[in-house]
């Protein structure tokens, strides 16, 4: 939506292979991007959210990543520095989440979206389910609710599936 | 003939050994999950964050929330684990994985693999591609025969990095005649 209106000036990500919108404006000067090796990218939101501002990897040593960018030797291997990465607003999809903002997040749907929750100044949750506080396993969190600032239900529970690939039954 | 997408998988599996973790690349590398030897047992690693990925599910039994790091759908074979990407690279850089097939378009000889742009024609993004050639114990490289025909020797800066692969396979034009019959081994 924010790409059709031409109201993303840069996009900072590790894959945007099937988005043939952003492909054309990318390509055309109309849209910044910068990209990061997808564990990089990972590590710098992990950073921002536990006050680290930077640290080094040797992902993208000897590459276009490593450009510019500190690098130093530790124990006789590469490593390149790289910085936090933060945000004014987090958008994040979680499973259940209760009152308090604890969140649980099902199978690989997981992914960025606690380590994202961590590194944005307001973090908005849109849960498929809201429970009673309570109702929600301690042990079983994954994201705390210090890192979440609302929540609201999602009006919209049909998933999507963008490559739905199975195996026909005969097979089996 | 040079070989096709399931041949040059096939080939690639035979490098699996038994126990180890495995992380498979998108492409061919997917398909090498189809041609494991029998008598080898190797734990999948899906970098969007699962250990214990299994075969595509059933017919009608598809879960939106159980995909692989090529967003198709799969499953979780017993014993499997959830966890978010950062622990999944953290597994990658700090070595955990032995061993992962990856997909590229270019290998010089030093064993740099270009996979993730065409300057000026094409941008895709090298997603967990260089975390995997700095982190994982051994790596495999797979070609697209159609990929690397179309754009041949093209791709300078768009390298995730030098390491040198465990060895790659490759039908591109340029060694049709030497390939169809074997690899090219470093």
């Amino acid at each position: 939506m924010l790409l059709d209106s031409r109201q993303v000036r840069k996009m900072i990500s590790s894959y945007v292979g099937e988005n043939k919108l952003f492909g054309q404006q990318y390509l055309s000067g109309q849209l910044e991007l910068e990209l990061n090796p997808q564990g990089t990218l990972a590590e710098r939101i992990r950073a921002g959210g536990a006050g680290i501002p930077a640290f080094f990897t040797k992902t993208g040593v000897g590459t276009v990543v490593a450009e510019g960018k500190e690098v130093r030797a530790f124990d006789g291997e590469l490593y390149v520095m790289e910085r936090w990465l933060k945000a004014d607003l987090a958008l994040i999809k979680a499973w259940k989440a209760d009152a308090a903002g604890n969140l649980v997040f099902r199978k690989t749907a997981r992914n960025f979206n606690p380590t994202m929750a961590a590194a944005a100044k307001f973090t908005l949750v849109e849960a498929e389910e809201i429970v009673e506080i309570g109702s929600l396993d301690p042990d079983a969190i994954h994201t705390p609710g210090i890192y979440v600032h609302r929540v609201v239900r999602s009006t919209i529970n049909e998933k999507r599936i963008e490559k739905l690939t199975v195996r026909p039954r005969e097979a089996v | 003939m040079p070989w096709n997408r399931d041949q040059i998988a096939a080939r690639a599996a035979l490098e699996l050994r038994d126990g180890q973790y495995v992380n498979l690349g998108i492409g061919i590398p997917t398909l090498v999950a189809n041609f494991i030897p029998t008598g080898i047992e190797v734990i999948l690693q899906s970098e969007n964050g699962m250990l214990g990925m299994g075969p595509f599910p059933l017919e009608g039994e598809a879960d939106p929330d159980l995909i692989n790091a090529g967003k198709q759908t799969v499953t979780a074979l017993p014993g499997a684990s959830y966890f978010p990407s950062v622990d999944s690279f953290a597994m990658i850089r700090g070595g955990h994985i032995d061993l992962t097939v990856l997909g590229a378009m270019e290998v010089s000889a030093k064993g740099d693999i270009a996979n993730w742009a065409i300057p000026g024609a094409m941008v895709k993004g090298m997603g967990g591609a260089m975390d995997l050639v700095a982190g994982v114990k051994r790596v495999v490289v797979v070609m697209d025969p159609s990929i690397s025909t179309a754009h041949p020797k093209s791709l300078s800066g768009a390298s995730c990095g030098s390491r040198e692969p465990a060895w790659w396979i490759s039908s591109s034009l340029t060694c049709v005649s030497r390939l169809a019959t074997r690899f090219a081994a470093v």
